[in-house]
């Protein structure tokens, strides 16, 4: 039985259809990150589950008990003249002083310095991560995090995605939203990838990339290299897509990769990267972005 | 919450607290404004007057202006993601003006009292005690006509708004100035603004004890039902 049910949600405005029957579930204990580009319709859903948007089609549900839903919202609004450990309490209290307490919150998203500091001088990380410390209140059932990490630093990060797994481990159903690859590749235990309004790919980050095979192999070195003799050991055109960064349109066999180092290592040309096999994450995603084709490229 | 935003900002404090007791420690002892025909003591003329702005600085400008940054910073939209209801929000907004406003009657009647102030022959427990429910009828009205603002204009707007309006009300209410001092037909205008309502009974209230005209209850009372209709009606939570 899933906490957060999405059902063919569908968002039209005039003629701009901002979600076009979407569909998808988030268990109790999981985290799913809604991903995809600016204007893909992510926030658009989550202000529907939130409550602040209405759907034209299609239904939303989050079974949890009344007060039992914890949000962030994309750009979080708090009291800018309260400080950090007035407005948690107040927080508190809305929820029955339930969960954590004010210290705990504040210990977990890495505020217990700037507790006392008003909140219209905290940094945007520091305010964003005061806003993960509300959406904890009431040890939540369900959260809706729109952006949780825009605009926190590195240390920062890494305390948001420690709560979040920690609210999850608890029994939490997590839903984040974000266009950071390497965020939603860290945090989510599922990703379910959006663009245009559709949804055009959902699984584990491990599924994905593994159901997407690359066509050849890529490989980064120093610009405008001669690689004439490589070509022909290969067998296959060699081009370099942009400065530095190269296609071969080979199979990426061990051997084609054992032949591409080794050319190298005989001519003392520093490698940077060397890509063969399976595409990143980050590959699949443009593949799904920039246009809605199969994830899968056919091999050569 | 709402109570310690309020105390601790210094805009709110100078115009809920500082203004009122300004312009009655000033025009009190510089004998510079006209009275009207009950007496020729300014002070006397004052603190019923100097009350009711008090109220009106409360009730409609600080909760407009308050209300509205809280809108315009994404505050309420926050607020609406608790188990907080509307009702509890605008309970809690309510409960601070009133406590607000105990603490502006404390202070400007014993500034008054300090000035000398006796309220004429109807002595000072009677004086507070009718003006009490008029500040009451007052401050559902203000408040709705807050609310009204700050509900459909952004932050800086309803700065702007609240402040103008305040300017006008403040001028043209009998509030500081006599409404004897303007024309007949103008003066029939003004009786129509709440806040000309709540000087004309607090006046009788603290200086004569002769009843009010009932029109002025009445134009409070309308006010006090017109204007929380019309801000449930046309109150936004969020900007957008």
């Amino acid at each position: 039985m899933p906490v957060i049910d999405v059902s063919s949600l569908t968002v039209a405005y005039d003629s701009l259809m901002a979600v076009n029957g979407i569909s998808f579930q988030v268990a109790a204990g999981e985290i799913v990150a809604l991903l995809g580009p600016n204007g893909a319709g992510k926030t658009t859903t989550m202000e529907v589950l939130e409550g602040y948007r209405t759907a034209t089609t299609g239904s939303t549900k989050i079974d949890a008990a009344d007060g039992s839903i914890g949000v962030l919202l994309q750009e979080d609004g708090i009291y800018p003249a309260a400080k950090p450990r007035d407005v948690l309490a107040l927080f508190r209290a809305l929820y029955g002083d339930a969960g954590p307490t004010v210290d705990e919150l504040l210990q977990r998203v890495g505020l217990t310095e700037r507790s006392g500091t008003t909140i219209r001088r905290l940094s945007g990380g520091e305010k964003r991560r005061l806003g993960l410390a509300l959406a904890l209140c009431g040890n939540p059932e369900a959260l809706l995090l729109d952006e949780p990490t825009s605009g926190v630093d590195h240390a920062g990060r890494a305390l948001l995605r420690a709560a979040v797994r920690e609210a999850a481990d608890a029994g939490a159903a997590v839903l984040i939203t974000t266009h950071e690859l390497n965020e939603a590749q860290r945090l989510a235990d599922r990703l379910v990838i959006i663009d245009k309004g559709a949804i055009v790919a959902e699984g584990t980050p491990d599924d994905l990339t593994k159901a997407s095979q690359s066509s050849g192999i890529r490989f980064t070195a120093e610009e405008g290299l001669d690689l004439t003799y490589l070509v022909i050991q290969l067998g296959a055109q060699i081009t370099e897509v942009a400065p530095g960064d190269y296609h071969a349109a080979t199979r990426p066999t061990p051997e084609a990769v054992a032949k591409l180092t080794a050319y190298m290592a005989d001519r003392e040309i520093m490698l940077g990267e060397v890509r063969a096999g399976r595409h990143r994450l980050e590959d699949v995603f443009e593949l799904l972005t920039s246009s809605s084709q199969d994830v899968a490229d056919p091999p050569t | 919450m709402e109570l310690r935003l309020t105390l601790s900002n210094g805009e709110s404090l100078l115009l809920i607290l500082g203004i009122p007791v300004l312009l009655l420690v000033f025009f009190g002892t510089v004998d510079v404004l006209p009275t009207d025909s009950v007496t020729d003591d300014p002070v006397d003329f004052l603190v019923p007057g100097v009350l009711a702005l008090a109220i009106m600085s409360t009730a409609f400008v600080n909760l407009a202006i308050s209300t509205g940054f809280d809108r315009h910073y994404g505050v309420l939209k926050r607020l609406g993601t608790t188990p907080l209801t509307r009702a509890e929000l605008l309970a809690a907004k309510t409960v601070t003006l009133i406590i607000v406003e105990l603490i502006q009657f404390v202070i400007i009647i014993g500034v008054g009292l300090a000035l000398g102030w006796r309220a004429g022959d109807v002595g000072v427990t009677s004086a507070i005690g009718t003006s009490a429910v008029a500040a009451i009828v007052a401050t559902v009205a203000f408040a709705g006509l807050g609310f009204l603002l700050a509900g459909a204009s952004s932050g800086l707007a309803v700065l702007a708004a609240a402040n103008a309006i305040y300017l006008v009300l403040l001028l043209a209410s009998g509030l500081i100035f006599p409404l004897e001092e303007f024309t007949s037909p103008i003066r029939a205008v003004v009786r129509l603004l709440p806040s000309t309502a709540l000087g004309e009974i607090t006046h009788g209230a603290m200086r004569t004890g002769a009843a009010t005209a009932a029109q002025a209850w009445i134009v409070l009372g309308v006010w006090a039902v017109i204007t929380p209709i019309a801000a449930s009606r046309f109150f936004r939570w969020s900007p957008s």
